[in-house]
């Protein structure tokens, strides 16, 4: 009887753990939803971007205030950054928490210097004499971009927490839908600074 | 100090109204007798283990239709008083601004704050239940999703009094809704009213998507789900592909009045015709979110009381789909007149009239439904009967609306008005109310009085011809909708009365549905059964009020209408009963997380519509917190032991 009770409360264990994995899994598919949601909150805004992308209304042009090299800097950085993130998707799938934890500690690295560049381009942009107020052209410009940045700098806090939590538990289901679903927010942002690029900057200079 | 204080006070509050003074006090009445009451009976403990922090997606629901109600209650009288200063001419019931005021909440309301909620209360209560699940997807989620709607809800109501509401149209076009022409806070609680409820939508959306496709009962093929849950999935797949839309326009008209962008501006360079695209963006596919799952009620409700299996049921689900697609087609019909070139005209004339044919394939799907079958005619069966012919007049003159050279006629005027409140009355409101009926006895374990009902039914229906077809006259004599008196010279007053008097008919039934309520709660025919209507489909074969965890055993389903399968199946002899093996049931853990992150979403959006950054960065950093917070916990589930389970089922009179 003890022995059929321990099968039965073995079984449970792994039905237990079973339907974790399985829930795991639904959140991931949730993610993808979401990160479709975020497409059309992009789209929505290149929209904007491509209407107003010549109102100037008598103020500076992008090719008159853009400076390349910086953001030629931050595409690298954050393209690097990408990498990483899946670097520490490898790390992560052959176990290693330690190798997983300094990868994501580098990806959070680079984030971080990108963001540090948008902030010095920022202020550079408002020291030209280019703000939100100046014209429509440049109330698109700093919304989109922005709105990109602040997608990045949610991540950076998302990042830390994961951190802490993969240092306090290891490789746990949660812990590993946890990481996984990161990593898809950081490329999908790394997508849309591709466009983003293109886009604004590139065009903007041509 | 004093002085500063009443200072302060003067343009906080909004002051000079008799009417919003009656308003305040009857508010601050009734929020003391609601503490009164919590603190006599000492509730505070029950209301918030059992309500503020429940995860159940049942008790959502019930949470999200009694808000719905209360909503339909303050739309509904927004109307009323429209329709008294419309009654006759000259009349000085409202002056202008108030005026302008009440037409901005009262459509606001009643698309975002009382269609949407009771939208999602059905499919909160129903479902899970239809699918054979234990909950949604994301039960913690979804009450997130419930709590941002509540306080964006309340920031919204209360411009009322605090602030001065908005006053610039129920999609607040600019560059009237610019800070220009509408200084103040009230724009400002229109957008963050909207905003923060907004994200709870998505949310729904992204949730039920997710619940639809991954946690259906095993055997329960996509094209053997119940129409209702596949019209469910419609609309939210519209949720999530039109919502982010309506997140950033609002956001952008934020930042033009906070921030002094230029997207929308007169001025450097903006473009104000750009908002009516991106709002009409999300805005037409909206009505098709809301009237979608009405056609899924209806489904349900004409196969179960015609006794028949849905007639047509893949080209139902190919025209709710198909609607799905062609909804994000057609948003420039609102506006034909801006002035664009005849080709982008024809495009959207043509692919509004499209979409007449996929609803009308559905409307001959329930007549054929219905044809030969033994139909009884319940409150439910009742309201659908009653939708067919009014949505089929409302769609009729959609069409017309859509002929675009003829629109520049019909553009703006009542003949608009009258025919947006045919489908959204006729469509959304009959749709919704026919389903409370349906699943009330589900959710309550009772059923609603039939003979208060009928009455409710027969005023709201003749009340509302009486209201509506004077408009579409209305609107070919030149009546132009936002007008808030008119003069005798006019020819306008007989129609303009008859109206009148037909909104007070309809406001006249909703006081007898709510007395039906009250009423049922301690008379109403109790349900002992759990299947009160001979249903057909899963949420029919547990008890009434169902338990929390909705199914003792998962339900494995052969064939659609699967309850009426094992009905048939017992009935003639073929039944094969499984032997049922009663298991831990995992369920999530209530949280009391979404209701203060909801807090601070609230403190935050009330800071923005202020401009009071300090405020803002106060809420936003809450919000922060809550997130974090909820990243860390991972003690978020537990499992119902199976004697509890086999306890709980033996109450409800059920033995395993």
């Amino acid at each position: 009887m003890q022995q059929v009770a321990n099968n039965h409360e073995h079984g449970h264990a792994h039905d237990h753990e079973h339907g974790h994995e399985e829930h795991e899994q639904l959140k991931v598919l949730g993610f993808w939803i979401f990160l479709v949601t975020d497409c059309i909150l992009f789209g929505s805004l290149f929209a904007t971007y491509a209407v107003l992308m010549h109102s100037y209304a008598g103020g500076p042009t992008g090719k008159e205030l853009f400076e390349l090299p910086g953001v030629i800097a931050s595409t690298f950085i954050l393209l690097t950054s990408s990498f990483t993130s899946g670097l520490a998707i490898l790390a992560m799938n052959k176990g290693k928490v330690k190798e997983l934890i300094g990868w994501l500690v580098v990806t959070a690295l680079l984030g971080l210097s990108f963001i540090g560049l948008e902030i010095s381009e920022f202020t550079h942009l408002v020291h030209e004499g280019a703000t939100i107020s100046t014209s429509a052209f440049w109330s698109a410009f700093f919304t989109l971009v922005g709105t990109h940045g602040v997608h990045v700098s949610v991540g950076l806090f998302w990042m830390v927490a994961i951190m802490l939590q993969l240092r306090r538990r290891g490789l746990t289901p949660v812990t590993r839908r946890k990481v996984t679903t990161l990593s898809l927010y950081w490329h999908f942002l790394d997508v849309v600074w591709i466009f983003l690029f293109t886009v604004v900057y590139l065009m903007g200079v041509m | 100090m004093w002085e500063s204080l009443k200072e302060f006070c003067s343009w906080f509050f909004v002051t000079g109204d008799p009417l919003i003074y009656g308003a305040m006090v009857s508010i601050a009445l009734t929020m003391v007798a609601i503490v009164f009451v919590l603190t006599k009976y000492k509730k505070w403990g029950w209301l918030w283990r059992e309500w503020l922090t429940t995860v159940d997606h049942k008790r959502i629901g019930i949470m999200y239709l009694i808000a719905s109600l209360l909503m339909l209650f303050r739309g509904g009288v927004d109307a009323l008083m429209m329709r008294v200063q419309l009654a006759f001419p000259n009349l000085e019931f409202l002056h202008s601004d108030h005026y302008n005021a009440i037409f901005t909440t009262h459509g606001t309301i009643m698309i975002l704050f009382m269609a949407m909620p009771m939208m999602f209360g059905l499919f909160n209560m129903v479902v899970p239940l239809q699918l054979g699940a234990r909950d949604v997807a994301y039960p913690f989620l979804n009450a997130v999703s419930f709590w941002l709607f509540m306080f964006g809800a309340m920031l919204f109501n209360l411009s009322f009094v605090i602030g001065g509401s908005p006053d610039a149209g129920w999609l607040s076009y600019p560059p009237l809704s610019q800070n220009d022409f509408s200084p103040g806070p009230g724009q400002n609680f229109w957008i963050w009213g909207i905003q923060i409820s907004g994200i709870g939508s998505l949310a729904t959306g992204i949730n039920f998507i997710v619940t639809i496709l991954k946690m259906r009962a095993p055997g329960m093929k996509l094209m053997k789900m119940p129409m209702f849950s596949w019209s469910v999935f419609s609309s939210c797949t519209m949720i999530i592909l039109a919502f982010p839309i309506l997140t950033v326009t609002i956001a952008l008209l934020y930042l033009d009045r906070f921030a002094g962008a230029h997207f929308f501006t007169m001025d450097g360079g903006g473009n104000p015709m750009m908002y009516l695209n991106l709002i009409w963006m999300w805005g037409h596919p909206e009505v098709y979110i809301v009237v979608v799952p009405a056609f899924g009620i209806f489904s349900e409700v004409v196969a179960t009381f015609a006794k028949k299996k849905l007639f047509g049921y893949t080209s139902m689900v190919a025209a709710v789909m198909g609607i799905a697609i062609l909804s994000f087609f057609t948003w420039a019909h609102h506006f034909f007149t801006m002035g664009t070139s005849a080709n982008v005209i024809a495009f959207f004339a043509i692919t509004t009239m499209l979409i007449a044919i996929p609803t009308g394939v559905k409307i001959f799907n329930w007549l054929f439904t219905m044809y030969r079958g033994k139909i009884s005619f319940k409150q439910p069966m009742m309201w659908t009967i009653a939708f067919i012919p009014c949505f089929v007049v409302g769609g009729a003159t959609g069409v017309m609306l859509s002929v675009a050279p003829a629109d520049y006629q019909y553009h703006n005027s009542y003949f608009l008005i009258a025919h947006f409140h045919q489908v959204l009355i006729g469509g959304v409101v009959f749709g919704y109310l026919a389903g409370i009926y349906y699943w009330w006895p589900k959710l309550f374990g009772f059923k609603l009085d039939e003979k208060l009902g009928a009455w409710g039914f027969w005023l709201w229906n003749i009340g509302f011809y009486v209201c509506f077809m004077p408009q579409y006259a209305l609107g070919f004599m030149g009546m132009t909708r936002r007008y808030y008196t008119y003069g005798w010279d006019l020819g306008w007053e007989p129609l303009n009365l008859v109206s009148t008097v037909g909104a007070f008919l309809m406001g006249a039934g909703f006081v007898f549905q709510v007395w039906q309520i009250t009423y049922s709660i301690k008379h109403g025919e109790r349900d002992t059964t759990g299947d009160p209507w001979n249903g057909r489909t899963l949420e029919w074969s547990i008890p009434s009020p169902a338990p929390f965890y909705n199914f003792a055993v998962v339900p494995q389903v052969k064939d659609m209408d699967d309850f009426w399968r094992v009905k048939e199946e017992k009935a003639n002899g073929t039944y094969k009963e499984e032997p049922v093996h009663l298991e831990p049931i995992h369920m999530p853990k209530n949280s009391g997380l979404p209701f203060i992150m909801s807090v601070c979403w609230f403190i935050a959006g009330f800071g923005f519509v202020w401009e009071w950054t300090w405020m803002a960065i106060i809420g936003m950093v809450g919000v922060a917190l809550v997130m974090w917070a909820r990243s860390f916990q991972y003690d978020t589930d537990y499992y119902v032991p199976v004697d509890e389970v086999r306890r709980t089922e033996a109450s409800l009179g059920r033995v395993y």
